[in-house]
């Protein structure tokens, strides 16, 4: 595949195996948040950044890693490097996952991705979340903060209880924007609905992104009628997560104008949003590259 | 002692038996984050068709008790694109080659292999059973006609110093006529299985849960299918060496088809759990031969079609390397 990486930011280093030790789990809402003892993930890691996680023990019958981005992660020093991630229990291997308790080690491989594209020092920037994705949107945003950039942050989710880390952006960032479905905190409503003033108060230049598809997509047309562009990172289904598999391909515009099957593992999970053929997820539209191959 | 690892697929020598499989483990440049893919027995690549292929639409994999399905269509890059940068890669990284071919016709196969001629490729693996190109059910390795033909063509058209391995498919009724068709038509030696054909239905959607609606089942659900096929084969066709695999997962695992006689085992699936699976596969492979007192790969081949005489004449020949036989 002609690897069309277009203007993404590259990972700083490869990934590595390792088995890490719980070290605290933390319940917030309908999340589980693990901080694992993982020194060599943690070393290279990089803001949008993910692991996979091996789940159901050594004889499991569950295959595939579950892949989680990274935040709050500490590469080390006077103690081991660590790494959090969250997890929501919807299936079988997330739900073993949950149920691991301190002290117990997980099998991880990361960092994985390409990380957040950084703007110029100084150009604001409005970070939008969906559910658990506000998560890796907490260390782009004291990237940001740390090279000058004003940051406004949106956090949103069906409900009160699938909110994350609105109270650690308000500390950060000082303000947070929270916005539900129901109505149950925040305001009712979408994360796309207070993004356009947000965006038009801040004079942003960038959106950044995490959560559901159908919000991603939404998000980037939001940043499109403002011309401006929207790097999101996408929650595509995975199988190995180190691009061997080709399980995790988005339709995607390249540079040079050809649309290719890209896998969200390697060539992603962070996309700007305006190369995403969004219509076209799940399908294979006749224009695609090698599609006349089939 | 030290064991003899090493192994032959037909002229080629390999230093270990552990190999990957076509389709898990891509040209072995993302693997390379993990080890050095020149310690493999061998790297098989994805399977490689004369134009970029775009591959089916997502969703490509449903995971499945101790498996997946796949329905990925064979996305890649083309034959001259897989030779300026997989094929030079593998050579510069040192890695035994074996290259997948895979084609909608006969003609495309031997266009395939006249292309690949005078490239650096140790063996060329003719996959005429994914389950992902033809018309499903139209797979030219469930018709021994149809399986002959293209090997014959592809042997006539390959380097003759380069070894063909056809790649059979388990949904036959009897796997050992489709082998024999191959071997009388050419084939130097035999890979099996590819995955088995199956569906996953969406509970939530009620539909298919794959974009291609059907995929391919890998994985160690398929291990005793696999198994099996390579018993029945290495007894239909005893002077063919055979490549085994079909959810390995340990050393344990890679001596089972070893036993059943398979020459070299490729690991497919359990890349995806554990992507520096092939290598410890050889650690724990050389430890299960000492454990039972081989001294080399070779004389465990096809070791479980002896008798329980032979086997024990065998064993009472020397003492065990390390240990005794558990």
């Amino acid at each position: 595949m002609a690897g069309e990486a277009g203007d993404q930011a590259q990972p700083a280093a490869g990934p590595v195996q390792e088995t890490g030790e719980i070290f605290d789990v933390t319940r917030f809402g309908e999340y589980t948040q693990f901080t694992v003892v993982a020194p060599g993930v943690a070393r290279a890691y990089q803001p949008g950044q993910f692991a996979a996680v091996a789940v159901g023990g050594v004889e499991t019958s569950m295959l595939l890693r579950r892949s989680f981005a990274l935040y709050g992660v500490k590469p080390g020093g006077e103690f081991a490097g660590t790494i959090q991630f969250v997890v929501a229990a919807n299936g079988r291997g997330t739900e073993w996952l949950v149920q691991q308790k301190i002290g117990a080690r997980l099998d991880l491989v990361g960092p994985l991705g390409v990380p957040f594209p950084l703007p110029r020092p100084g150009v604001p920037a409005v970070l939008v979340g969906g559910g658990y994705g506000s998560a890796p949107l907490i260390p782009l945003a004291e990237k940001l903060i740390a090279q000058g950039s004003e940051v406004e942050v949106i956090v949103g989710a069906a409900t009160a209880r699938r909110l994350f880390g609105d109270l650690q952006i308000k500390r950060l960032v000082g303000t947070v924007t929270v916005t539900t479905d129901d109505g149950s905190a925040g305001q009712r409503g979408w994360v796309t609905d207070p993004l356009p003033s947000a965006i038009e108060r801040l004079g942003a230049e960038i959106v950044y992104a995490c959560g559901p598809m159908g919000m991603l997509r939404a998000v980037g047309e939001v940043a499109q009628a403002h011309a401006i562009p929207a790097q999101v990172a996408v929650e595509e289904s995975m199988a190995c997560g180190i691009g061997v598999c080709m399980t995790c391909v988005l339709p995607v515009r390249g540079s040079d104008g050809v649309s290719r099957f890209v896998r969200s593992c390697v060539e992603g999970p962070i996309f700007d949003a305006g190369r995403i053929r969004w219509a076209d997820v799940g399908k294979l539209p006749a224009d695609l590259y090698g599609a006349d191959g089939m | 002692m030290t064991m003899d690892m090493t192994t032959s697929l037909a002229s080629v020598e390999l230093a270990n038996p552990v190999l990957t499989a076509s389709g898990c483990a891509a040209a072995g440049r993302e693997l390379s984050q993990f080890f050095d893919v020149a310690d493999l027995g061998g790297v098989v690549t994805k399977s490689i068709m004369l134009k970029p292929r775009s591959g089916r639409p997502t969703p490509r994999m449903a995971e499945t008790p101790s498996g997946m399905l796949n329905s990925i269509g064979l996305q890649g890059p083309g034959i001259d694109s897989f030779i300026a940068n997989d094929l030079s890669w593998l050579r510069q990284a040192g890695a035994r080659t074996v290259v997948s071919i895979a084609g909608h016709n006969t003609d495309e196969f031997v266009s395939l292999a006249k292309r690949l001629y005078h490239q650096p490729v140790d063996v060329l693996e003719v996959n005429i059973s994914c389950p992902n190109v033809e018309s499903r059910g139209q797979v030219f390795a469930c018709d021994p006609i149809a399986s002959a033909r293209v090997i014959s063509a592809v042997r006539r058209a390959t380097n003759p110093n380069v070894p063909i391995f056809a790649k059979l498919s388990p949904d036959v009724t009897d796997i050992t006529q489709i082998a024999r068709a191959v071997a009388d038509a050419g084939a130097d030696g035999i890979s099996l299985i590819n995955t088995l054909l199956g569906l996953d239905i969406d509970l939530d959607t009620m539909r298919p849960t794959l974009g291609g609606t059907t995929g391919g089942l890998s994985g160690p659900a398929i291990r005793p299918v696999a198994l099996r096929c390579v018993w029945q084969v290495h007894q239909a066709v005893p002077q063919l060496p055979l490549l085994g695999m079909g959810g390995i997962r340990t050393g344990q695992d890679a001596l089972q088809f070893i036993l059943a006689g398979a020459s070299a085992v490729s690991v497919g699936t359990a890349v995806f759990h554990d992507p520096t699976a092939p290598i410890r596969i050889i650690a724990e492979l050389e430890a299960e031969l000492a454990r039972r007192g081989f001294r080399s790969v070779a004389e465990a081949v096809g070791f479980a079609h002896l008798s329980a005489e032979e086997q024990a004449a065998f064993l009472a020949s020397r003492s065990p390397v390390a240990g005794v036989a558990s």
